[in-house]
């Protein structure tokens, strides 16, 4: 019986191989063993959103899913958004320009969910914009610039 | 917090699954989309020595229209229900429901079969499956059984399954023509966890009386509870808006519900009674009633 296991997963376009213990979660794995810090983790319970990245395109809690899951799969995380010279991408440049964010820590989150709903409505509305993002808690915003944001990066 | 130490099998065959359920099951918890037993896990509410993960299992993902019943495979996820074309063709109910479980990233991961094993008392699925006198067929080393909705949900998160069973299959029956439905809950927010909810059903006959109500509801108790005091007081009539808001009271009066930090069990009575009122109203006037 396995405590750990080999996985080959694919992380932001580099394709990635590690042995992990079977009860690490996708974000530790993502944080401590890839060093992709971007990637936040609020409640490690699936309540808070800030650990939500794209596994195959479609947003995932990190923290609701084990590294040795991701096998085969492919992940994008906030440092995956950006251009390919490490500069933001429009999606984070919008949410800059627009103070979609103030501490920063529900910001991966956010930019990952928002990703995953522009990739399926390129136009969404304001409020369908709220309630997508509804997964996602920010204390500081108070989310009107980050409703502003998502609109922003959609023109 | 962080999971504690497991085992972890990931078998790329049913029987295989079964095989370790059946040397290990006492110490074993399946995961398929992990919704519900990862936060347990990363909490420590739950402490398996070995997790039988079942996502490799091929096969296991389909949702099908078959006999007269909609078949959904133990892997298919709730926004695979939301998206399904035969589930909105013929199961609005549950594509409704579906719709109001969690958020986007929870219904990408989380499977309906999941939350019939996990049997949350504030699951939208399982008070589906009360309502529709659905199935859930559950597989082990020992052979297959069919069990009822109202014999497998047997208490607070705990069901019929046996340690070596797994849920391959959950059923949900065709609702005849002139069948209205939906399903509402009350929520603090969108996607949180329901406080009480209510899905209903009512079909009509060619002359506009209620052939059929079924009544189910989430939340109330530690099992989904299907108000079939309510239902007969219904059926065979043309019920007049006072009619259905009595018998909406009388669910509201039936159940009995505990208060939490969520609610009160005073307010759990009000909502099962107003949402009640609204569900009956909005599946009664989606059959045709006028």
């Amino acid at each position: 019986m396995a405590k750990s296991k080999s996985i080959r997963v694919k992380v932001n376009g580099s394709e990635r191989l590690a042995t992990v213990q079977a009860r690490r979660n996708l974000a530790d794995f993502l944080r401590e063993d890839l060093a992709l810090t971007g990637t936040h983790l609020g409640c490690e319970h699936g309540v808070c959103g800030a650990c939500t990245v794209l596994v195959d395109g479609e947003a995932v809690r990190s923290c609701l899913m084990l590294a040795v899951q991701a096998e085969g799969h492919e992940i994008t995380t906030v440092e995956g958004l950006t251009t390919p010279d490490g500069e933001p991408g429009p999606l984070q440049q919008a949410f800059w320009d627009n103070h979609g964010l103030q501490c920063g820590y529900c910001t991966p989150g956010m930019l990952c969910a928002t990703a995953a709903l522009l990739k399926e409505n390129p136009h969404p509305s304001a409020e369908e914009i709220r309630e997508r993002l509804s997964g996602n808690l920010c204390r500081c915003t108070g989310y009107q610039d980050i409703v502003e944001s998502v609109i922003a990066a959609t023109k | 917090m962080k999971a504690p130490i497991f085992d972890y099998e990931a078998p790329s065959s049913l029987e295989e699954a079964l095989k370790l359920l059946q040397e290990r099951g006492d110490d074993a918890k399946v995961m398929a989309g992990g919704q519900s037993l990862m936060p347990m896990l990363n909490m420590r509410l739950a402490r398996p020595a070995l997790v039988v993960d079942i996502n490799r299992v091929a096969g296991l993902d389909y949702i099908r229209a078959e006999n007269g019943h909609l078949k959904v495979g133990a892997l298919a996820r709730h926004t695979d229900i939301a998206k399904n074309a035969d589930v909105a063709r013929g199961w609005p109910l549950l594509r409704e429901a579906a719709a109001q479980i969690g958020h986007d990233a929870i219904r990408n991961r989380g499977t309906l079969a999941g939350s019939m094993a996990h049997a949350d008392p504030s699951a939208e699925h399982p008070a589906v499956l009360v309502a529709l006198d659905g199935e859930i067929v559950v597989r082990s080393s020992r052979g297959e059984r069919v069990v009822k909705a109202d014999d497998f949900f047997v208490g607070y998160l705990t069901t019929a399954l046996q340690p070596d069973e797994i849920v391959t299959e959950v059923r949900f029956p065709a609702l005849p023509a002139r069948t209205g439905s939906t399903f509402i809950e009350f929520a603090p927010r969108v996607g949180d966890f329901a406080v009480v909810g209510v899905a209903a059903a009512v079909t009509l006959g060619a002359d506009g009386t209620w052939q059929d109500a079924r009544i189910a509801l989430t939340g109330v108790g530690g099992t989904p509870f299907r108000a079939r005091q309510a239902e007969a007081a219904l059926r065979g009539k043309r019920p007049s808006a006072d009619d259905i808001r009595a018998a909406a009271a009388s669910v509201g009066e039936a159940i009995d519900p505990e208060s939490d930090m969520k609610a009160s069990a005073r307010y759990r009575r009000h909502l099962a009674r107003v949402l009640t009122e609204q569900a009956l109203a909005t599946a009664a006037q989606r059959g045709g009633h006028k």
